[in-house]
């Protein structure tokens, strides 16, 4: 694991394990409340909020579509939510509803935008390029600690640790209202906890994490981050902690084991070419949750 | 555009439209039974659980010296591999924990991810004909061939002479299942057959509209028919309405500006009766809930003060004041009006009859009526007033 | 046979100032899609007793709590707690829900869920002292369930989960408890214990209201009662409410089937 590794490895599994850590935390939440496809509904609608961010600003700029993402995932919760309790429709297809419709959307101004001359890559914002955020100024271990060396780290990657420890405080902070609230909602009401604020909170969280995460691998695989580790950490145990330890356990296991499949894996079978790291990532988390849901001690429902 | 509306613009552009509103007929059944037994999104699951098959079929086709973008052998390779989906759903709900929300989400980010892995597999076999394997993620812009339309035709056929043929069991199983098991219908096939029907629409419109938005036309219309009945039957019915002209409004409108693709224009004519229900329908619709709830609060809050008033006790709420001073029942500083003595009398005498009713075992039919408003003649014969009304000691209201 | 008046039961109350009473109910109207639920409910209940809230399937006894406590919001009225708004009063009364309520696939023990009766003085991130735990532990002593302290909740029978939900309860140290249906489902054993431990906390000074569904033993766990069918029947003490005429207008002569024995209703 010489030179190479830091320059050509370390980055994108780093930013792979905290795409991975920064979704499944979240993401128990969200599988215990049952809210596990508010994740695919983000992660559909982050392309429209991307090609209007590149239509307005007229330049593919991270900043500016980070932003249209976030507000396209925050448009959409709401108007998800208002559909449900307006229509008195059940959440599934709420949601069905609104992504669709504004992936549509999506879809038909990214061909508009196709004869402006410039291109923006659907594959990238559905599947991303993980292999592809390396830090070629790097020139080895040492350069971890040179801050000229330092500031060249793609964007990415601070970019993701920021998120990651913002969630990471959210779900400090707000443990105990967040598992009442989730085991017992009218009595949660009745001490007070505004449940209603604190789910669209969390559901704001994982949106954060989605948006933070589709540059590096796109928004389909997010899904398989949102669900898989906690999934599978259910398996393992009764106890809330206990699950949220085994999630971030699974999904750096993921994340680390799919970027080297991807990478070297190929080369298992003479073929010389990577394939998508992302792909691989959600891959690997499905098998380890095939494997818990085999001989997962808490696998079996009690009732 | 009523041309294209005419289906008088070309060959190409008629076999798109017609295909289309076939699809959509076909789609909003299929999803009609999907939304109603509450698993719309599994929709979801089994479209994106297509990649795979789709690249895999590619690859054997490729690497067996034939054409790789034969549509039979990728539908098919689409079809195997959303059927396995399935089982992979209904394997994690039945065995495990798992809700079914999670379990989809699983199912479709997982083989997603394994398809998009082939797909970088394709893109490094240097074959030349993976273009199209793209096309099936949003759609193909390019127009149909006749061989498509047919494909479309037929399978439209089979979808709804089978819901045609099953559509009480399905009825029975998506409203209460456990009677339908009680009634000797096997759950476990009606699912199969349900099932069945959404991966072969699923696997038919992928061409024309991609497999991210074919969730759409699935659920959409359904949910749009809901607000007009409150009777399956006629859900399916409006919903296969609702699809078709999605679909071939869709169509026209695309032919008509042929530089935006069809799917998402068809998705979007879909959204745009989605809304129109939402907002108007009667009964369902927005408005006229929101009408009837302010109507109905007025109504509860005039009531309560009228018999506050009959009573001789202060009206508390600010918002009851309001209401009874526009209705003339009541002064500003609080006196009841002449109507508003009137008024209460009579809402009183009411109360009465209604607890004396209540408390009767004979009036046990007209008893469940009590709803705190309804005027109690609606419900009594002439007799059963004089009955009631001989009953009552002297009311005590201070009018 | 007289027939009571709406309101009657606001008249009969009318004497003990509403600053003064634990828990205080004036005009509550509540509807779920244009029908009602419970239709103007005047409730004034007494401190240092046990108060029962009896009435047939859908009268809106639970809805009627969940009003009273802000899990639902009313379309009409007032509730007042020791005669202040409920937002101030929050630390005061606790609340046991019907079982039916609960996600019994999360993963939490028996202590766990004691706990979160203190997650209010805790607050968001104060920290679980060996006190705590302590506090815990002699709350599930009180139900008889500290062997159970470390089982999944959904593993327990129906009487030991509410035995759960009482420890919670009690917790919360408050002096009005407000349980819907503490006894429902429950086995011999568990209905003692919980009967035993209400009256412990009455005889201490804590108010007790609950709704209880069994008519034959109203009048020898509880000090007063409320006949609810969606509006008050009648409230008052036991002695003088719980009366079979009382019961018919309330049941609306289906009494038939739940029949009280006349040796012990008090006339």
């Amino acid at each position: 694991m010489g030179a190479e590794f830091v320059s050509l490895s370390l980055t994108p599994i780093m930013i792979g394990v905290c795409v991975a850590i920064g979704c499944a935390l979240p993401g128990n939440f969200l599988l215990l409340r049952s809210q596990s496809l508010i994740g695919d509904a983000i992660s559909h609608v982050v392309l429209p909020g991307i090609v209007v961010a590149f239509l307005v600003t007229g330049a593919v700029a991270t900043g500016p579509m980070l932003f249209g993402a976030a507000s396209a995932a925050l448009i959409a919760v709401l108007a998800i939510e208002v559909v449900r309790r307006l229509g008195r429709i059940e959440t599934g297809a709420a949601m069905g509803v609104i992504f669709t419709a504004m992936f549509a959307v999506g879809v038909l101004l990214l061909e508009q935008s196709d004869t402006s001359g410039v291109h923006l890559d659907v594959e990238h914002a559905l599947f991303g390029n993980l292999e592809s955020l390396i830090w070629l100024d790097a020139k080895g271990w040492g350069s971890l600690l040179d801050p000229a060396t330092l500031r060249t780290v793609p964007v990415e990657l601070p970019r993701m640790m920021a998120a990651l420890l913002l969630i990471c405080i959210f779900i400090f902070i707000f443990w105990r209202p967040l598992g009442v609230s989730t085991f017992d909602e009218a009595y949660a009401k009745s001490v007070g906890i505004a449940t209603g604020s604190l789910g669209l909170v969390l559901v704001f969280v994982s949106a954060i994490a989605a948006v933070a995460a589709f540059d590096a691998v796109g928004s389909i695989i997010v899904i398989a981050m949102f669900i898989c580790p906690p999934a599978a950490a259910r398996m393992m145990t009764n106890r809330l902690g206990h699950q949220i330890a085994w999630s971030v356990i699974f999904a750096a296991f993921a994340a680390i084991i799919g970027y080297f499949l991807a990478g070297y894996g190929p080369q298992w079978f003479g073929n010389f070419n990577s394939v998508s790291a992302a792909g691989m990532i959600a891959t690997i988390s499905g098998v380890i949750l095939a494997i818990t849901a085999m001989i997962g001690p808490c696998r079996k429902r009690t009732t | 555009m009523i041309d294209a509306l005419l289906l008088q613009l070309g060959y190409n552009a008629t076999l798109v439209t017609l295909g289309a509103c076939l699809l959509g007929i076909a789609a909003g059944v299929a999803g009609t039974f999907l939304f109603l037994r509450k698993r719309a999104l599994v929709s979801d699951a089994i479209s994106h659980a297509t990649l795979p098959g789709i690249a895999l079929a590619f690859i054997v086709m490729v690497s067996f010296g034939g054409n790789g973008r034969s549509l039979f052998g990728l539908l098919f390779g689409a079809g195997v591999s959303a059927a396995l989906g399935l089982l992979c759903l209904h394997w994690l709900t039945t065995r495990t924990r798992l809700g079914e929300d999670a379990a989809i989400g699983a199912v479709l980010s997982v083989f997603f991810g394994l398809g998009i892995v082939m797909l970088t597999i394709v893109q490094t076999m240097n074959v030349g004909q993976q273009a199209g394997l793209e096309g099936f993620l949003l759609g193909s812009t390019a127009g149909m061939l006749r061989g498509d339309a047919l494909l479309l035709a037929v399978a439209a056929s089979v979808v709804l002479s089978l819901v045609l043929f099953l559509r009480r069991p399905f009825e029975l199983a998506a409203f209460d299942p456990a009677f339908a098991e009680s009634s000797g219908w096997s759950l476990a096939w009606i699912d199969f057959a349900m099932m069945g029907i959404v991966l072969v629409v699923t696997v038919v419109g992928l061409k024309v509209v991609g497999l991210i938005l074919i969730v759409a036309l699935l659920i959409v219309p359904a949910v749009s028919a809901r607000f007009w009945t409150d009777r399956s039957d006629g859900v399916i019915l409006i919903a296969a309405i609702l699809g078709g002209l999605s679909g071939y409004i869709g169509a026209a409108l695309s032919a008509v500006a042929p530089a935006l693709p069809t799917g998402p224009i068809i998705v979007l004519v879909g959204f745009a009766f989605f809304v129109m229900s939402l907002l108007f329908a009667p009964k369902r619709g927005v408005l006229a809930s929101v009408l009837t709830h302010y109507q109905y609060q007025r109504q509860i809050h005039l009531r309560q003060g009228l018999l506050a008033l009959a009573q001789g006790q202060p009206i508390y709420e600010a918002l009851t004041r309001r209401l009874m001073f526009r209705a003339g029942l009541i002064l500003p500083d609080g006196v009841a009006t002449a109507s508003g003595q009137a008024a209460a009398a009579k809402a009183l005498l009411d109360e009465n009859r209604w607890s004396i009713v209540r408390a009767d075992q004979s009036f046990a039919a007209a008893a469940t009526r009590y709803d705190g408003l309804t005027v109690i003649e609606e419900f009594l014969t002439p007799d059963q007033m004089n009955e009631v009304d001989g009953r009552i000691i002297a009311p005590r209201a201070l009018f | 046979m007289s027939i009571s008046l709406v309101n009657d039961a606001h008249n009969k109350n009318a004497n003990l100032a509403q600053s003064v009473s634990p828990l205080a109910v004036h005009g509550l109207t509540v509807s779920y899609n244009q029908t009602p639920a419970i239709f103007s409910v005047n409730m004034v209940v007494h401190p240092a007793t046990m108060t029962a809230i009896v009435g047939p399937n859908g009268a809106g006894k639970s809805t009627l709590l969940k009003a009273v406590l802000g899990v639902i919001k009313p379309l009409a009225g007032s509730v007042s707690i020791l005669g202040k708004p409920l937002v101030k009063m929050r630390d005061k009364i606790a609340y046991m829900p019907q079982r039916a309520s609960v996600d019994w696939d999360f993963p939490t023990r028996v202590i766990d869920v004691v706990m979160m009766g203190m997650y209010r003085n805790l607050g968001l991130l104060g920290r679980v002292r060996a006190s705590h735990r302590e506090q815990a532990i002699k709350c599930l002593n009180r139900v008889g369930m500290a062997d159970f302290a470390t089982r999944q909740i959904g593993q327990l029978s129906g009487g030991q989960q509410q035995r759960v939900f009482l420890a919670r309860a009690l917790a919360q140290d408050a002096e009005i408890y407000v349980l819907d249906e503490p006894l429902a489902g429950v086995d011999a054993a568990t209905e003692k214990t919980i009967i035993a431990v209400l009256q412990e906390l009455r005889d201490s000074g804590s108010t007790i209201v609950a709704v209880h569904h069994d008519l034959a033993t109203v009048s020898d766990y509880f000090d007063d009662v409320v006949l609810l069918n969606k509006q008050v029947v009648a409230a008052g003490p036991i002695d003088d409410i719980f009366t079979e005429a009382n019961l018919q207008v309330t049941y609306g002569g289906r009494l038939a089937t739940a029949r009280v024995d006349p040796e012990s209703v008090a006339i």
